[in-house]
């Protein structure tokens, strides 16, 4: 069995690669739970000029 | 040293934040260039679109006609106007979502400054005497190919080391999309370069790949260009100045992560579509097409996104210039990305391929999305890098925003006209057969469009040159105040 002939099945390996690996990634982003840190990772741009009275303290 | 400045900076090293220790400098001076050059390459557009509509203008000079000055003016306003843009931006958001200094310091910051400075001369100088590949916004030559390798070589290195040594644990969206343009654009431009020059002391070079092979690889790269470095890179803008310029968060967060994936997934695949109807095998023209219209998913989700992060703060938008011009970037990005599919349909693209319809296209991105959201980004940002607490003028803001909004309408519609007549005009035959139009009939019928559209063009450069005049005001007006110890005082009160 040459490369030629695992062509076509790679070809279509390939497609069905991607395809499983973008659906994880939304799975992944979208599962249950994660709201919270969500929530918390997009005030990052918010959380970076001139420390504010009340300005949440980073956990590391 | 005065004791206010060393409690001053002690206090913003106890702080969290350090923000006296980003590198500014360097992107101070990129938002110099950003402007410069934006109001270079408008001009430049203006001429050109003046030659089209008087031909005389071409001054009968080999270095001014339009043939060589229409590189100039693209690549102007891609890449030396965009570029800057996306350099300055990036660098600054990487520091500062990030929380640490650039990777290399004050020094990578001016060598990528300089370094870009002077890929773009060198280009501009060649495209002006005659020296060019042929390859549309991949014109410049090998020796300038390599320079532009080693200067985006190091970005990555800056881009990527800061983001390494984060000390904040997520790495936050906008960063995501600037790696992405980083990355794919410096594939991107070695995959489409690679050519051998005729010698090493001669300026001529061949590509590697011939006929209907390179023809692809052009349009890999080339629709790309639009795919990650005008997309991609000012997606990177938006997801972090229209939040900031709206003071909230991002509409969702979930939804950018799909935006980004979804987008990078697809944009690679869209480039056949350049090619529709010719020697490029017909599967993979329907490839090209398929993968644009799917193109529409990833574009509205982000656009959504973008508008909705707004949503309980839409009248900053009376009082506000530059989140105005954000916000209307990204409508116009909604448009430009509704129509763009639209003309990847091949029955659709038999009419609009070739004719105006796709510079008209073209203008609606380039001129409302990437210029538009780069203005709303300079608006917020130049204050702010000079240490000013506010804008020299919002009014002079306003009359920007109007004129260059009218500007753009004009331009589109006259090429919406003009291209779509004169695709008609081309298909059009008489009852025996004979093309009804010979080309010229269709060049003389668009004169007027030509005409209106150069007054779109001197609208939008009229409106570029107030800003460039209102944010040299804000910078020199007012003396700048000490912004180490604005940052110390609320911290100190702590």
């Amino acid at each position: 069995m040459d490369l030629v002939s695992l062509y076509p099945l790679l070809k279509t390996l390939w497609v069905v690669w991607f395809f499983l690996l973008f659906a994880f990634i939304l799975f992944w982003v979208m599962r249950p739970g994660t709201r919270r840190t969500y929530e918390a990772v997009a005030t990052i741009p918010l959380r970076d000029e001139a420390p504010r009275p009340r300005q949440p303290h980073r956990s590391v | 040293m005065p004791e206010g400045g060393h409690a001053a900076r002690l206090a913003a090293e106890i702080g969290t934040l350090r923000q006296d220790s980003y590198v500014e400098g360097p992107i101070k001076a990129l938002a110099i260039a950003t402007m410069f050059w934006g109001i270079v390459g408008f001009l430049v557009g203006v001429v050109v679109a003046s030659q089209l509509a008087f031909p005389l203008l071409n001054l009968d000079l080999e270095w001014t006609t339009f043939g060589r000055l229409r590189p100039v003016h693209t690549s102007a306003v891609i890449f030396a106007f965009g570029g800057n843009a996306l350099l300055c931006t990036s660098l600054y958001v990487v520091q500062r979502t990030c929380r640490a200094r650039l990777f290399g310091g004050d020094e990578m910051g001016w060598f990528l400054f300089a370094g870009y400075q002077f890929f773009i001369v060198m280009a501009a100088l060649g495209y002006v005497l005659g020296v060019t590949q042929g390859k549309e916004y991949a014109e410049p030559e090998w020796y300038v190919d390599l320079w532009l390798t080693v200067v985006w070589v190091t970005y990555l290195v800056a881009f990527g080391g800061t983001i390494i040594k984060r000390e904040e644990p997520h790495i936050y969206v906008a960063n995501w999309f600037f790696l992405a343009f980083i990355l794919t654009v410096a594939m991107l431009h070695i995959g489409n370069n690679i050519s051998l020059p005729l010698s090493l002391g001669h300026v001529k070079s061949y590509v590697a790949a011939s006929g209907v092979q390179d023809a692809m690889i052009q349009w890999w790269y080339g629709h790309n260009a639009v795919g990650f470095f005008l997309t991609a890179g000012f997606l990177g803008i938006m997801y972090y100045f229209i939040p900031k310029q709206a003071e909230r968060p991002v509409y969702s967060y979930r939804l950018s992560i799909v935006h980004f994936w979804s987008l990078i997934f697809l944009y690679i695949w869209a480039g056949p579509h350049h090619l529709h109807y010719t020697a490029l095998p017909d599967w993979a023209q329907t490839l090209g097409m398929v993968f644009s219209i799917m193109l529409w998913m990833p574009s509205w989700g982000g656009m959504i996104n973008g508008l909705m992060t707004l949503s309980g703060a839409w009248d900053k938008l009376r009082t506000d210039p530059g989140l105005r011009f954000s916000v209307a970037a990204v409508g116009f990005y909604a448009m430009a990305t509704f129509e763009g599919p639209v003309m990847s349909i091949k029955a659709v693209n038999s009419l609009s391929h070739y004719t105006d319809w796709t510079i008209g296209h073209v203008h609606s991105g380039a001129l409302g999305w990437n210029g538009f959201i780069t203005f709303g980004a300079l608006y917020w940002l130049v204050p702010r890098l000079w240490g000013k607490t506010e804008l020299y003028s919002k009014k002079l803001a306003d009359w920007h925003f109007w004129i260059a909004t009218l500007g753009i309408v004009l331009y589109i519609t006259a090429m919406w006209v003009s291209g779509i007549m004169q695709g008609l005009m081309w298909r059009s035959y008489d009852e025996l057969g004979f093309l009804q139009y010979s080309f010229v009939e269709t060049v003389a019928a668009m004169h007027p469009y030509y005409v209106i559209r150069m007054l779109g063009g001197v609208l939008y450069l009229t409106g570029a040159i107030l800003m460039a005049y209102n944010l040299w005001r804000t910078v020199r007006d007012e003396p700048a105040k000490q912004p180490a110890v604005t940052a110390a005082l609320p911290a100190a009160a702590e």
